[in-house]
């Protein structure tokens, strides 16, 4: 609740024209589609997306591996790259609330560090707040599942920003899952070091989502997605997860709607 | 230097063997379908339990925050506050003993016990006689020492230590503690209804608490101002404890004290709502005295032992500090995904769970418990709910970072500062940082991931025994971009 009000404090830019698009390191190599999709929704909205082609990695998994000179090296590269005073949209909650809050304490010795983290927007709330964006649903009627990841309902406040989006397409029925708000038991470099706790985290997480009987879940967090369709994968369950952006755009072309 | 030497190794080897208990307890109890289930029941109950009693989540959230500042305002002061508590406890006819290690702790409770030839001693719940295994103490001294509390009752009758702090037995379910009840009390028959398991135990305390030469009990909150220890409880034993034997003697950590009478009201509210979704507790003890002329009942004698152990090192640092702040309601574990899947005992420390995460290296030291620390996905969940918001997951990552700094890095923040560092490891983060914050690099080793990506291997650790690898894609988003129009490369305005 502390993150809900913070956001209900946090001023969001009017009319933006031009945005940067922080794209993360696991899309980058993973799963570019969900980036080239995030840009396309933000440009039918008349937003020039600038993507700076030195970024890399916000420096998370260093960060909470405890080699923050390492986190704070690879950190401060990020922040050269994103010079212009125009919002940073992060397509990754987690991601978002590395770059909007622990650079605060990682680059405290730096001087405008804070107003390079009021810059930082989750892209789900930018959709929202700053867009107002409208959706008009173009495909057939089917019931999906939101899996909202732990940073961006706790540390970027914005789970409800994700819901909104999807409420908004008349033909999407957003079925709520068991435990929804309990973590997937992804945590970075916790899934390897305690890989037997994070396997169970992630057993539960993929028997919710398939009792809750949809065709496919949505996230704005591709870790998460990552570790739950891995885990389906490998139970060879077909349900699988489909970043925000390329539903949302999905949904709202009228050739690509039902797909 | 031979010295060093041989220190470090017996620091690794201590290290090595706490993270192997850990993750043998860890597999041992993820095995246990009947635990397992006992604690996801429980956490579930209790975590609808306090949000039933949280309805007006801006009045929580004021709440929390006049809280955390109350705490903040005593932690601060906390030196002058703990003299000023002693002055009035003295005056009060309270004596005051201190305690630096959980063994002076256990000297100056066997030699108070010694002075009035005591026996047999029943106790009030108290999580710091647990940390001081004071039982175990005084049992070697010959000293009858009896859980009166039910859930530390039926712990201390399996020969168990307290799964949680708040509800001890939370890990068995009615049939076990009937089982339990069935082998080890003369007379008693199977029986899993709830109200005849309670009645029993009672039958037998309430014999103990008349007979026993002393009660001792915890304090939740000692005020200062009023030389006051105030103790929350549910079942009577803790008023049975403090007033029917002659001798009372109080233990507890010293960060317990509060400046003033009136800020305990909206501690004690946070305390039973955010622990049990109570809005006051069946029992809410003030103890100012011992007997006083005139007075029929009472101890005659009352002590307050004030414990340390470790806390004063998380009191030197402003962020460790906060750990301080916690007032032991137990929300953090039972909204923990980990606790609730683990349960408390595969921590191998007296405090589980979250909390038990950030307080357990001040008082073991790193070296016996760097594990802890990572044995958290970062999700949070202890944090949005401790009524005193302590940022639990940031202290995790302090506590990380602790854990892997080299061993001769000044200052010296932490016992057993190092112990979690792995060359290795280390080895990979510089690697890392080097690749990511050289673009050349970066794009380079993506371009270079990408293009081999068939040669990926499609086992990875732990990762993959119950996931399917994760296969780059053939292009990356960088790549994708460059060939698209001029406008999504870096405009300088």
């Amino acid at each position: 609740m502390t993150q809900l009000n913070s956001q209900h404090l946090r001023s969001y830019p009017k009319n933006p024209k031009q945005v940067y698009l922080f794209g993360t390191c696991l899309v980058d190599s993973f799963f570019p589609d969900s980036g080239m999709d995030a840009i396309t929704l933000l440009e039918q909205q008349g937003i020039e997306v600038l993507y700076p082609q030195g970024q890399s990695c916000c420096g998370q998994p260093a960060y909470n591996s405890g080699y923050q000179d390492e986190a704070k090296a690879v950190a401060l590269a990020q922040v050269k790259q994103f010079p212009l005073d125009i919002p940073i949209v992060v397509i990754s909650g987690s991601c978002g609330g590395m770059m909007r809050h622990h650079y605060l304490d990682l680059l405290d010795d730096m001087p405008e560090i804070g107003t390079f983290c009021d810059r930082i927007f989750e892209f789900t709330e930018f959709l929202i707040h700053a867009l107002r964006l409208k959706l008009s649903d173009k495909g057939k009627p089917e019931r999906v599942a939101l899996h909202t990841s732990c940073a961006a309902r706790r540390e970027m406040g914005v789970h409800i920003t994700g819901d909104q989006l999807l409420s908004q397409l008349d033909n999407v029925e957003l079925i709520t899952h068991d435990y929804e708000s309990e973590c997937c038991g992804f945590g970075g470099t916790f899934s390897v070091k305690h890989g037997d706790i994070s396997a169970e985290m992630v057993a539960d997480k993929t028997k919710h989502l398939l009792n809750a009987d949809v065709v496919q879940y949505v996230s704005a967090d591709h870790g998460c997605m990552m570790n739950i369709d891995g885990a389906l994968d490998y139970q060879k369950q077909p349900l699988r997860g489909e970043h925000i952006a390329s539903y949302l755009l999905r949904r709202t072309q009228a050739n690509k709607a039902n797909k | 230097m031979a010295d060093t030497t041989i220190h470090i190794k017996e620091q690794e080897s201590k290290y090595a063997k706490s993270a192997r208990a850990f993750r043998d307890n860890v597999t041992r109890d993820l095995a246990n379908e009947e635990l397992r289930s006992n604690f996801r029941g429980a956490m579930d109950y209790l975590m609808d339990k306090r949000k039933a009693a949280f309805c007006e989540q801006d009045e929580l959230e004021t709440l929390r925050t006049q809280c955390k500042l109350i705490k903040q305002r005593c932690l601060a002061k906390l030196p002058y506050l703990l003299e000023q508590l002693e002055e009035n406890l003295i005056q009060n006819g309270i004596k005051v003993h201190w305690a630096e290690t959980t063994t002076q702790a256990n000297e100056i409770i066997a030699q108070l016990i010694a002075t009035k030839n005591g026996k047999t001693v029943v106790k009030g719940k108290s999580m710091v006689s647990e940390e001081t295994a004071l039982n175990d103490y005084l049992e070697e001294r010959d000293i009858e020492c009896l859980e009166s509390d039910m859930g530390e009752y039926i712990v201390q009758l399996a020969k168990e230590h307290p799964s949680h702090i708040i509800m001890p037995a939370i890990h068995q379910n009615k049939q076990q503690v009937a089982k339990l009840f069935a082998d080890n009390i003369e007379g008693f028959s199977y029986s899993t209804d709830v109200d005849t398991l309670i009645g029993q135990g009672r039958a037998i305390l309430r014999d103990k608490f008349c007979h026993a030469d002393v009660g001792l009990s915890g304090v939740n909150f000692a005020v200062a101002e009023t030389g006051t220890l105030c103790l929350v409880e549910n079942e009577g034993n803790g008023r049975m404890c403090t007033t029917v034997p002659d001798l009372h003697i109080a233990i507890t950590g010293i960060e317990k004290v509060v400046e003033f009478l009136a800020d305990v009201p909206p501690l004690l509210s946070l305390l039973t709502r955010s622990a049990t979704g109570q809005a006051i507790s069946t029992y809410f003890n003030m103890i100012t005295s011992p007997r006083k002329k005139g007075e029929k009942d009472g101890p005659k004698e009352v002590h307050l032992v004030l414990l340390d152990n470790g806390r004063s090192q998380a009191f030197a640092d402003e962020e460790l500090r906060q750990t301080l702040q916690c007032i032991r309601c137990g929300a953090c574990m039972n909204h923990c995904p980990v606790y609730t899947r683990i349960g408390g005992h595969a921590y191998g420390t007296v405090y589980p769970g979250p909390i038990g995460k950030i307080i357990s290296p001040h008082m073991l030291g790193l070296e016996a418990t760097s594990n802890l620390p990572t044995a958290s996905s970062l999700c949070g969940a202890c944090g949005e709910v401790c009524p005193v918001k302590i940022p639990i997951p940031k202290i995790l990552l302090r506590l990380r970072k602790e854990s892997v700094k080299p061993k001769s890095e000044h200052p010296l923040v932490m016992k057993g500062q190092g112990a979690g560092r792995n060359n290795v490891e280390a080895l990979v983060w510089k690697v890392w940082a080097l690749v990511h914050k050289s673009p050349f690099i970066y794009n380079l080793s993506m371009w270079s991931l990408t293009r081999f990506r068939f040669l990926m291997p499609k086992k990875l650790g732990p990762w993959t025994s119950v996931r399917i690898a994760p296969t780059p894609a053939a292009k990356t988003l960088h790549e994708k971009l460059k060939t698209r129009k001029s406008q999504h490369k870096l405009k300088r305005g």
